[in-house]
C-alpha cells in the first residue's frame, strides 16, 4: 500500500494544472476513481490525489496548483511516498452508452474510467467543462481514446458557453447513465437532473483510509458516509450535496 | 529486550497504543497489518448516544501538524458494543475505552454499559475534547469540576480509570492532582491544544467549528512539559501523547516521565507508525544505554 514511486514526468499541461507519470507496482491493484495519498516533502498531511490513468506499473495524477502544497509538487522530482490506491473507485458496468462528465480537475479520474468502458465496448461521451479555454485539457486524448468529446467554458473561449449541462443540452446528448467527478455546484446540478450513475465526491481529507472521520458526508437519510472510504464514488441520488 | 510495561488494567506488551480518535475502532488499519503488535488501542469516544459531529470542513493542515474539529462523531455507546467491540475482541491487544459526554451523566451512563464487555480493560475518560461546547472543555480546565467528574466515573466503573487532560490550562499540575485525589488509576497527557487557521481567500476560519484541536510534532514540546511536570506531582502512571512520530520521541517521553505513549496524528501520515515504532523502540533504547524500559522512564529528573 505504501510506496516509493519514481517520477517519471511532472510537466504542466494547462492554466495550474500539472501532470504526473509515477512509476509504481501500486498500479497492479489501483481502479478507475480511486486516489493516493501523496507526501509532499515540508507539509505534514499527505494530500489525496485522484488517479488518471493506470498502465502495467504506472499510475498517472493529474493535479491542480491550488495552494503551496501543490506549488511544493509542481517542483518534485526523483522519489514520491505514495499510499495507495484508496477508496471505491467507479464501477464498471455492462452499458451500451455512458456519459462522462468532469469539471475542472474532477476530469482527471474519467480519463481511465473511459479506457475500461471503451474497452467493454461502451459507447462514450465526454463532457469537459472549464472556467476558460486556457484551464481545458485532455479533450484530444479522450478523443484519441475513441470517445466523442463535448466542451464548455464559463466565459466562452472554447466550446459551448455556460456548464458541461449547458453543453449537453446544445449537443442533445441523451444518454442518461451518468459518471461524474467535478465542482460541488456542478454535481449538485447533475444529481438533480440524473438518476442513474454515479458521482465522485472531494473533500479535504486526513487519513485517507476512513479512520479520522474527517471527511464526512450525509447520505439523504442522514448517515454519515465517510468521502474516502466509503466513496469517493457514490450512487446518484445517495449523497445530501 | 522486553519492552512490557504493566499499568493498572493494562498488560501491555510494548508501550505504543494509538491514540484515541486516530485509530477509529481500529478495522481500517485492521486491513494493513496484524493489530495484535500493538501495546493498546484507545478507541474512539464512546458516547452516550450516536452523535454527528461538527460541519465540514473538519481538517486543516498546520506547519508540522493539523487542526482537527471532528466533534466526537461516533455511533453511541450501544452501536459500538455490537458492531464493534466484537472485532476487537479477536486481538491481542489492550482495549481502552475513551469515554465523552455532554455532562457527567453522560460519562457513567457509558461507563456502566461497558462494564460487563471483558474486551474493554480500562477506560480513558475525555474531559479534555475541546470541540463539544456543552461540557468538555469546562469538565477539564477546572480542578474541582475535573475531580467530580472523576470521583463519580471511579464509583461507577469496574475497571481502571484513566483521565486525559486538556493542554489548554494555566496550571496542568493543579488538575492532575485533583484528578490522583479523586481516585484516578493514570493519567492521559495531553489532548490537542485548542488554534484556528483563518483561509486568506475569504477572511474566515477555515474549519466549519471555527477552532479545532492542534495535533502533531508542532505540539510534542508542550506534551513533553507537561509530562515532565506532571511526573514529579503525582504518583500515578502517566501515557504520554502529543506528537509523536518516531522511536526517539517516545524515548523523550519515557524520560520525560511516562510509563507508557500514545500515537495519534501520525497514523495519518503513516499509516505503519505504530508497527515501526515497536520495531525500533528497543535498538533505541540499547542505543542509549538502557538494559530495560524502566530505567527511562523519568531519567530526565531523576
Amino acid at each position: 500500500m505504501q510506496e516509493f514511486a519514481k517520477i517519471l514526468s511532472n510537466v504542466k499541461i494547462a492554466k495550474d494544472i500539472w501532470k504526473m507519470e509515477l512509476k509504481t507496482d501500486l498500479a497492479k491493484t489501483a481502479k478507475p476513481g480511486q486516489f493516493i495519498e501523496i507526501t509532499v516533502p515540508g507539509f505534514y498531511l499527505r494530500r489525496p490525489i485522484s488517479i488518471s490513468e493506470i498502465r502495467e506499473d504506472v499510475l498517472v495524477i493529474i493535479y491542480k496548483v491550488l495552494g503551496e502544497g501543490t506549488l511544493k509538487m509542481t517542483e518534485l522530482e526523483g522519489k514520491l511516498d505514495i499510499f495507495g490506491p484508496l477508496g471505491n473507485g467507479f464501477p464498471i458496468e455492462d452499458k451500451e452508452e455512458v456519459l462522462l462528465i468532469g469539471g475542472g480537475v474532477g476530469v482527471p479520474p474519467l480519463y481511465e474510467t473511459a479506457k475500461q468502458y471503451l474497452s467493454k465496448n461502451a459507447r462514450v461521451t465526454a463532457v469537459l467543462g472549464a472556467n476558460d479555454a486556457d484551464s481545458v485539457f485532455y479533450v484530444d486524448e479522450f478523443k484519441a481514446l475513441g470517445c466523442d468529446v463535448y466542451v464548455a467554458t464559463m466565459d466562452g473561449t472554447l466550446g459551448t458557453k455556460g456548464t458541461a449541462l449547458d453543453a449537453i443540452k446544445e449537443n442533445n446528448v441523451t444518454c442518461n447513465f451518468v459518471l461524474s467527478c467535478g465542482p460541488l455546484p456542478m454535481l449538485k446540478a447533475i444529481n438533480e437532473q440524473y438518476s442513474e450513475g454515479y458521482i465522485s465526491l472531494e473533500a479535504r481529507m486526513a487519513c485517507g483510509l476512513g479512520a479520522c472521520m474527517g471527511c464526512v458526508v450525509k447520505d439523504v437519510e442522514g448517515h454519515s458516509l465517510r468521502v474516502c472510504k466509503d466513496g469517493p464514488v457514490f450512487e446518484m441520488g445517495k449523497v445530501a450535496l | 529486550m522486553d519492552i512490557s510495561v504493566k499499568l493498572p488494567g493494562l498488560n501491555l506488551k510494548n508501550p505504543i497504543i494509538p491514540a484515541s480518535g486516530c485509530f477509529g475502532f481500529g478495522k481500517e488499519y485492521a486491513e494493513l497489518y496484524d493489530l495484535s503488535v500493538l501495546g493498546g488501542i484507545a478507541i474512539k469516544s464512546a458516547t452516550p448516544q450516536e452523535r454527528f459531529g461538527n460541519p465540514t470542513p473538519r481538517i486543516a493542515e498546520t506547519p508540522m501538524g493539523m487542526l482537527n474539529a471532528i466533534g466526537l462523531q461516533n455511533k453511541g455507546v450501544d452501536s459500538i458494543i455490537e458492531n464493534e467491540l466484537p472485532f476487537l475482541a479477536q486481538y491481542d491487544t489492550e482495549i481502552m475505552a475513551n469515554v465523552a459526554g455532554a455532562c457527567e451523566e453522560d460519562y457513567v451512563e457509558v461507563i456502566k454499559k461497558l462494564n460487563d464487555q471483558p474486551v474493554i480493560k480500562a477506560y480513558e475518560l475525555n474531559i479534555s475534547c475541546p470541540n463539544v461546547k456543552h461540557g468538555g472543555i469546562g469538565l477539564g480546565t477546572k480542578p474541582e469540576l475535573a475531580a467530580h467528574v472523576t470521583k463519580i466515573c471511579k464509583e461507577a466503573a469496574t475497571k481502571p480509570v484513566y483521565v486525559k487532560l486538556s493542554p489548554n490550562v494555566t496550571d496542568i499540575v493543579e488538575i492532575a492532582k485533583a484528578v490522583e485525589e479523586a481516585g484516578a488509576d493514570g493519567i492521559v497527557l495531553i489532548n490537542t491544544l485548542m488554534g484556528m487557521r483563518i483561509n486568506l481567500k475569504t477572511g474566515k476560519p477555515l474549519l466549519a467549528n471555527v477552532t479545532g484541536g492542534l495535533s502533531g510534532p508542532a505540539i510534542k514540546p508542550v506534551a513533553l512539559r507537561m509530562v515532565y511536570q506532571v511526573a514529579q506531582a503525582v504518583n500515578i502512571p502517566i501515557i504520554g501523547v502529543g506528537g509523536i512520530t518516531c522511536a526517539e520521541d517516545v524515548l523523550e517521553f519515557l524520560n520525560a516521565g511516562a510509563s507508557a505513549v500514545e500515537v495519534g496524528a501520525q497514523n495519518f501520515v503513516d499509516p505503519y507508525v505504530c508497527p515501526k515504532i515497536i520495531e525500533d523502540l528497543p535498538k533505541v533504547l540499547e542505543k542509549y544505554g538502557y538494559k530495560n524500559i524502566e530505567e527511562a522512564v523519568g531519567r530526565s529528573f531523576k
